[in-house]
């Protein structure tokens, strides 16, 4: 705790193999950024494929044709099929494995946790570190992939097998990125359980806990627990196409008109089962942290108690425990029969439970309050509507029979997108603008803020709606050409270049964040924002020194008395009453 | 770094643990699911075949080979339930304070580790050398992948327990004696169940054929 014998530390140290939580959680959200700003521009590549199929793409055409030549590829600077398919499975692998989890737990998990229990640091600092220093390498392996002959991985983000068994080398190296970013997540559940379980500081029980400290402690349950059997799962694969095994190559598989030459006796269906016990639960860690975020900015910024805060703690459990019995599923359609469906289809009705009560809670929360409608408020306020679309319309695709028609197709595409987009990175951005004050002393400017806000709104929904439209009719995810070749698509193709202008303009609504960030920033202006800026309650806003924050994150360990949002407690002068405030008896 | 976590040693009173015990505890859930996705993994494909194990391209079955390694393996059981007793021993010998009996334990351990990995050299490049590669047949595939990644986890573990006998971990022992104490419990916990991996390895792998 001496911070008098703090001795200087050297640029290595302090900034690059630092164990501060702080710098570590920062380090996570620069690079999270940076991968989702890739995983976005591929898309944006990738969309003009599909408004346009088979022409020259402006701007980035001679940069594609550079790398599909490179990957051998045909290509006029036009998207080439397999390239298409590999930035596809691209996509959802950096937007998933290196962007939004990344950022949501490594990030705010990482900055946030240990300052709102009142912990100088994560339990584990030299763990803390290792696991963002082996999510790196997981991220440089993948990126190197694109340059590889053949491409990265193109058998889709799920990789499904046969096809992934025996598709071209990108794929290895796909999984031998998958194992290094499973054991960054398992570093990180493990300190994060434990941060929470044994550091919380005096006084704060149990029911104290600020939501995103409850969510955060679900989430690390789910990567510990689910993570596992996908690497199972990517170590069969890596057998199979490393030693010539047959994990998930069935007896007589015929490839290009030729029998592949194996032994045979492998079940592809194994993998979707190793993969979505995973990935379904992986849902949940998306979204589950974005749920904390919006619960600290709405009742921040109602300035009032947060609606059925007990509610809140044990659905979320509920919806942890739940989320390992639906995986299935995502798989009613590969013949598994009609019991299993049934299961799954009850299971996963069930679970639709307590994300209705959350949302609910959040709704209600809102009701008879004094609003503030600042830019973390807008994008709390945006995440709500958006996030219940993408609920309600997974209502139909947890169900066997109208799955049938809806599987595979644009519809699953927005239904998921309006989760994870507009609901998981709006939750970001909220928890960005709210607590980049906390971080660098600098309050993001309101207006650029807002600008981004509307744009980013607006064009997320121009992309994703039209989704459900083309999906209804028919239109098959993972076609190159959009649907082009297809009669039944004919009608709802002319959606293609709404979906494709949207999200060109969505790119353009980012220029404002970015320029907020980097001018907050590197402004000489004296906007040193005082050290709770928003009049908050937790722990990290009251009592943390600030900013920026130093080694140990407190000068005295804070001691709690009061619940997480007593916000406007009557008969108290402020409308706020600080967790670590003790009021007088009689009060 | 000059930042003191707390209950890095001393028991938090309302858990009653310190910190790497739960770390180590959640560590070996998650060591659970890994298992138990091989385990899950190994039911579904022996479920799905006709004979096992299976008949490979060549018309050969392992069968006959692994009759003649179950008496290896029943040895290499022998040699690690031994060591998790003496890593039991271990620990015991640095609560009573008594350091010289704590390396002898160690060493032991050592040894039996390096006696299974040597023994397990031998059973592997046999059944290579006879042409029972992973390749052969799901039997060999899921053989070869389980006992792999369960020998891969003895020798991290071996790197570990080398690293407390040689002089730069013992060293601790002298400074923070606790903190050492309990480095040696949790390395135990993680050795133990190394340990109860194999113990279902066994009877999956060379008994139910």
């Amino acid at each position: 705790m001496s911070n008098k014998e703090h001795h200087e530390e050297s640029f290595w140290t302090k900034y690059v193999f630092s164990i501060d939580h702080k710098v570590i959680g920062i380090q996570y959200g620069i690079t999270a950024l940076f991968f989702l700003l890739i995983g976005f521009s591929l898309m944006m590549v990738m969309r003009w494929q599909l408004a346009y199929p088979d022409t020259a793409i402006p701007v980035v055409g001679p940069f594609i044709k550079w790398l599909a030549t490179l990957n051998g590829f045909a290509s006029e600077g036009n998207l080439p099929s397999d390239l298409y398919n590999v930035f596809g499975a691209m996509h959802g692998t950096i937007m998933i494995f290196l962007g939004v989890v990344p950022l949501i737990v490594g990030a705010f998990g990482n900055y946030l946790v240990p300052l709102q229990v009142g912990a100088p640091d994560m339990a584990f600092p030299k763990l803390n570190m290792a696991s963002y220093w082996s999510y790196l390498p997981g991220g440089i392996i993948m990126i190197i992939s694109f340059f590889l002959p053949g491409g990265a991985a193109n058998s889709g983000w799920t990789a499904y097998p046969p096809l992934s068994d025996i598709a071209t080398q990108g794929q290895t190296w796909w999984l031998v990125a998958m194992i290094f970013l499973i054991t960054s997540s398992l570093l990180g559940s493990v300190n994060i359980i434990v941060t929470v379980v044994q550091l919380r500081v005096k006084g704060l029980t149990w029911m104290k806990l600020p939501f995103f400290v409850w969510s955060q402690l679900v989430t690390s349950f789910l990567l510990l627990l689910a993570f596992p059997p996908l690497e199972v799962a990517a170590i069969f694969q890596l057998m199979d196409r490393i030693a010539g095994t047959s994990f998930f190559l069935p007896s007589g598989l015929v490839v290009s008109g030729e029998m592949l030459q194996v032994s045979g006796g492998g079940s592809p269906l194994l993998w979707q089962h190793l993969f979505w016990f995973l990935a379904h639960p992986e849902v949940y860690v998306l979204i589950l942290p974005g749920m904390g975020v919006i619960a600290e900015v709405i009742a921040n910024n109602t300035r009032k108690p947060l609606w059925g805060y007990k509610s809140l703690v044990y659905s979320s459990f509920f919806l942890g425990f739940m989320s390992f019995t639906v995986w299935a599923h995502h798989m009613f359609l590969t013949g598994m029969g009609q019991g299993m469906s049934t299961f799954f289809q009850i299971t996963t009705m069930i679970i639709s439970v307590p994300s209705v009560i959350i949302l609910s809670c959040f709704m209600l929360s809102l009701w008879g309050g004094s609003i503030r409608f600042n830019v973390p408020m807008l994008f709390a306020l945006g995440w709500i509507p958006m996030f219940g679309v993408g609920g309600l319309t997974g209502l139909p695709l947890g169900l066997s029979t109208s799955d049938i028609h809806l599987h595979d197709t644009y519809y699953v595409i927005g239904h998921f997108h309006y989760v994870v987009a507009p609901g998981t990175i709006f939750a970001l951005f909220s928890g960005i603008y709210f607590w980049f004050p906390k971080v660098t002393g600098k309050m993001l400017d309101e207006t650029l803020g807002k600008i981004h806000f509307f744009a980013s709104f607006v064009f997320m929904n121009g992309v994703f709606f039209p989704m459900f439209i083309q999906g209804l009719a028919g239109v098959s995810r993972r076609l190159a050409d959009g649907g082009a070749s297809y009669a039944h698509a004919a009608d709802v193709l002319k959606w293609n270049e709404t979906m494709s202008y949207s999200a060109w303009l969505l790119g353009l609504a980012q220029i404002p964040f970015i320029v907020n960030l980097i001018w907050t920033l590197y402004k000489d202006k004296d906007s040193k924002a005082n050290a709770n800026p928003w009049n908050a309650t937790t722990i990290e806003w009251t009592d943390a020194t600030s900013p920026p924050l130093g080694h140990g994150n407190f000068k005295k360990t804070p001691v709690v008395y009061n619940g997480p949002y007593e916000y406007s407690v009557p008969g108290m002068k402020d409308d706020f009453l600080p967790q670590t405030k003790k009021m007088k008896k009689g009060k | 770094m000059d930042i003191k976590i707390p209950y890095n040693e001393d028991l938090r009173p309302d858990t009653g643990l310190y910190n790497a015990k739960l770390g180590i505890w959640l560590f070996l859930a998650s060591e659970v699911m890994l298992f138990g996705g091989l385990f899950s993994s190994y039911i579904l494909l022996r479920a799905g075949a006709s004979v096992w194990p299976p008949i490979g391209l060549d018309g050969q079955s392992v069968a006959h080979l692994l009759e003649e390694t179950i008496g290896l393996a029943t040895f290499n059981t022998v040699a690690l339930i031994t060591s998790s007793v003496t890593m039991v021993m271990s620990w015991v010998s640095l609560k009573m304070k008594d350091i010289s009996k704590f390396k002898m334990y160690m060493w032991i351990t050592i040894s039996c580790a390096i006696i299974f990995l040597v023994v397990k050299y031998f059973e592997y490049s046999h059944k290579i050398h006879e042409g029972f590669v992973p390749a052969h047949d799901t039997y060999m595939a899921l053989y070869f992948t389980m006992t792999g990644l369960h020998v891969l986890h003895i020798i991290g573990g071996l790197f570990v327990l080398v690293y407390f006998v040689m002089p730069d971990g013992i060293k601790m022992w002298d400074d923070e004696p606790i903190r050492f104490t309990n480095r040696i419990e949790v390395f135990g916990l993680y050795w133990h169940f190394v340990d109860l991996v194999w113990i279902f390895l066994f009877p999956v792998l060379y008994l139910l054929n």
